[in-house]
């Protein structure tokens, strides 16, 4: 009896602590707008999640959880910049219902989410959602739902399948690319150093190092460390890095990760020359990173000062008053989603959110789920990005191309010119020879 | 005293109840009784061994994964049908039991607690050293199709909900079973005095060992289910956040109760649903928005252990013998209700409690 009693003690105890770290496993959040304005022809209920005065778009989103820093703005952005078209006259006057739940970047939730929103929330398609293990636990459920699935937040060369997937399409920079474009630009300027990798132990990290690889002379390459995202120490693989006397450290991590990369790296005062990929080294992100993680251990340090000369890289315009789009976003942030950072993930979703206005126009004013597909497969115009869109019934990847930058005083700042390629271990890094378009007069791409 | 036919009842009842629902509700409510019924066989599992045996473990998560992983790889590599595939995942999960069994019976409370924990933290992270095999963070990816005599209208949501739920009442009932058999009362004299028990002629430690492999079956077929459901198995389902919330739904429902087991689960699955659907509705910002689910996880433990200590079951237990009026000890043995609660444990138990202490099982 006593022991039954003080087992149960026991239990509920345990249970209890445990109320406190299921903190990782939480759920969701979403936001609507909604309004209606008139029309000149007849709209219809052409698919599902389209009525005659609405388009409900779903997605799912790391707003807790491991990858949530950052990230988490990217949705509220989109959702921005959808507030915005909406208030002035919407996609052939209907509005657009963006709704986004949270998975925690964890993919037996995102398993879940996206079936509510499939199934129960019935959404047209599934917009910019965020993660690559995460996507790919619903990459086949929403192709054989034929949910058109657009624009994967996640560099991932997995999304050009069309063959396999027909309904989903990539969106920024895939890493192959990436991984070509920065290494060429390390082979060509490091010659001779001695290279590391360190990377994310998925798709996201391993087709990063395949197009390094492409790139960097073996030879040069002294050590490869893995991370995995639900273990922070990362102590062993930095000592390891710091034992292989790297010179130059390729980072393929997410900007949770980068930021303990610099944090170990200063502990064990090594101090390589760091070369990022663009989703690890958003600079307001990750010196926000450093110093809140520095707190934490009771240190302080100037997040700038340690991520100043950062090389990395940018499919997206840099983040500067000359730019056009940037002060198009900028607008839109301040009337619509004021409290979140202008940094670079806010862009990004202000960008994801205009290709998908852009693609619904050219969609059709009464468009079927097919009519979405259909409608990115004939190629969709560069928008805010540097380089072309590669959509087309063969190829489901966007962005082909970046500019190499260095980040000084918390800005990535353009060095060099816009270079494309393709995918392929033998196709060149060339300088792209076409200009940035610029944004129409009113900021909403038209029919 | 209930008897098997009887159970067997019961389940059909049940199973007619799951089949009415999954044919009225949407397709998402189906992938949610799914998700019930795979949720219900792990906590079963683990409320038969903390409740009946009196073995505490926070590893069933990663005993599902050793389920789900050799689920997925029967299926991949030798394209086996689905239940030979359960049945071979079931048997690979109670070899690892077993394992972890002769161990844990040699542990008592939080030094059982620790070990079991550090399974479930060490498990998972064997995805990633061989990715090859089990293809590391990203999992994998397995497809399970309606069989064509259901037609190809027939939602494939409705038909993974039936599979689940008829494994997860055959998983339950074979479990009320074993509770109210010999083995059963084994389990709860080793529970309330290991040395009466032993005196008794019980041998504890395989007692103990046995508890832990039903348990760490019952995970694995659960582990097993979940493949199936989310078409997926990566390490990311099977975290520490998953065996915990394992315990936590087993307390919530009622330690030792099988129909404590089927509330936690309800819990566990529909609350953050649920809560997050009231939260958009009343237009909360997302950052907001997205950390309710988490509070309100811990509300409802905090109040389950304050309003009802025996949990759920226990909470319904008491508010029905409000009105029936005080209840023999044959009633608190009902079927689903495995586990009496301590006032009215048969005991042997006349020693000061300091003396357990010292005792051994071996």
């Amino acid at each position: 009896m006593k022991r039954s009693q003080r087992l149960r003690w026991q239990v509920a105890a345990i249970a209890t602590v445990a109320a406190l770290g299921v903190a990782a496993c939480s759920s969701s959040s979403s936001s609507t707008t909604t309004s209606t304005t008139s029309s000149t022809a007849p709209l219809t209920a052409s698919a599902p999640g389209i009525t005659p005065t609405t388009i409900t778009i779903g997605s799912h989103q790391p707003l807790t959880g491991p990858a949530a820093p950052g990230y988490s703005e990217i949705a509220p952005a989109s959702n921005a910049y959808f507030q915005y078209v909406n208030a002035n006259g919407g996609i052939y006057g209907r509005k657009i219902i963006y709704k986004y739940l949270n998975d925690a970047y964890d993919p037996t939730t995102t398993a879940s989410v996206v079936r509510q929103l499939v199934l129960q929330d019935n959404v047209y398609a599934i917009f910019n959602g965020l993660g690559t293990p995460t996507h790919l636990a619903v990459v086949s459920f929403l192709n054989s739902e034929k949910v058109p699935d657009v624009f994967v937040a996640s560099g991932c060369d997995c999304w050009d399948n069309p063959t396999t997937y027909p309904e989903t399409f990539g969106f920024q920079l895939d890493y192959i690319r990436e991984g070509k474009i920065l290494g060429q630009y390390v082979a060509q300027n490091f010659k001779g150093k001695k290279i590391a990798y360190f990377y994310q132990d998925d798709e996201f990290g391993m087709d990063g190092v395949k197009g390094l690889n492409y790139e960097i002379p073996a030879s040069q390459v002294v050590a490869q460390e893995s991370y995995v995202t639900t273990n922070v120490n990362i102590a062993p693989q930095v000592a390891a890095l710091r034992a292989s006397g790297a010179q130059v450290v390729v980072a393929f991590s997410i900007p949770a990760f980068t930021a303990l990369l610099k944090l170990y790296s200063l502990k064990l005062g090594f101090n390589p020359q760091l070369v990022v990929s663009d989703v690890g080294e958003d600079p307001i992100t990750l010196s926000g990173l450093l110093e809140a993680f520095a707190k934490q251990s009771g240190a302080t340090v100037n997040g700038n000062a340690l991520i100043n000369g950062i090389i990395s890289d940018g499919y997206l315009p840099a983040l500067s008053t000359s730019d056009p789009w940037y002060n198009l976003f900028v607008k839109i942030h301040n009337q619509y989603d004021a409290k979140e950072p202008l940094d670079g993930n806010f862009f990004y979703g202000m960008a994801a959110a205009y290709t998908f206005v852009e693609a619904m126009f050219k969609a059709g004013r009464n468009p079927t789920r097919a009519d979405l597909v259909s409608a990115i497969n004939g190629g969709l115009p560069q928008g805010p990005f540097v380089a072309p869109l590669a959509y087309s019934p063969t190829d489901h990847d966007g962005a082909t191309g970046a500019y190499i930058g260095i980040i000084q005083n918390g800005v990535l700042v353009q060095k060099g010119p816009v270079e494309i390629t393709d995918t392929t271990a033998t196709g060149a890094v060339t300088p792209y020879t076409g200009s940035e378009q610029t944004p129409s007069a009113n900021g909403i791409p038209s029919s | 005293m209930r008897t098997f036919p009887r159970r067997l009842a019961v389940a059909v009842i049940v199973a007619a109840i799951v089949v009415f629902l999954s044919i009225k509700l949407n397709s998402f409510r189906d992938y949610q009784i799914a998700e019930i019924a795979f949720e219900v066989t792990a906590i079963a599992g683990l409320t038969v061994l903390t409740g009946l045996s009196g073995q505490i473990s926070l590893g069933n998560g990663a005993f599902m994964a050793v389920g789900g992983y050799a689920t997925a790889l029967l299926l991949l590599h030798l394209a086996w049908p689905f239940y030979a595939a359960l049945v071979v995942a079931a048997a690979v999960t109670a070899a690892a039991g077993a394992v972890v069994g002769v161990a844990a019976a040699r542990l008592r409370g939080p030094y059982l607690a620790g070990a079991t924990l550090m399974l479930a933290v060490a498990l998972p992270a064997i995805a990633y050293a061989w990715p090859a095999t089990f293809g590391g963070d990203q999992g994998l990816s397995i497809t399970f199709t309606t069989p064509a005599f259901l037609g190809v209208n027939f939602p494939p949501t409705r038909w993974l909900a039936w599979v689940a739920s008829l494994v997860a009442l055959i998983v339950l009932v074979l479990l009320a079973n074993l509770s109210q058999s010999r083995i059963g009362r084994n389990w709860r004299a080793v529970r309330d005095d290991e040395v009466a028990a032993a005196l008794d002629g019980i041998n504890v430690a395989a007692s103990r060992i046995l508890a832990f492999v039903v348990s760490a079956t019952c995970a694995g077929v659960a582990g097993a289910l979940l493949a199936i459901v989310t078409t997926l198995v990566a390490p990311g389902a099977f975290t520490i956040t998953v065996s915990i919330a394992l315990v936590t739904a087993a307390v919530i429902g009622g330690l030792g109760s099988l129909a404590g087991a089927l509330w936690g689960s309800l819990v566990i699955v529909l609350v953050p649903t649920y809560v997050t659907d009231v939260a958009t509705n009343h237009g909360l910002s997302s950052s907001v928005g997205a950390n309710i689910p988490i509070a309100a996880y811990g509300a409802v433990l905090i109040l389950v252990m304050l309003v009802f200590p025996e949990g759920i079951q226990g909470g319904l237990r008491r508010l029905l013998s409000l009105f029936t009026g005080p209840t023999g000890p044959d009633q608190k043995s009902r079927t689903w209700r495995v586990a009496p609660p301590a006032h009215v444990t048969p005991s042997t138990d006349e020693a000061p409690a300091g003396q357990h202490e010292k005792e051994g099982t071996s």
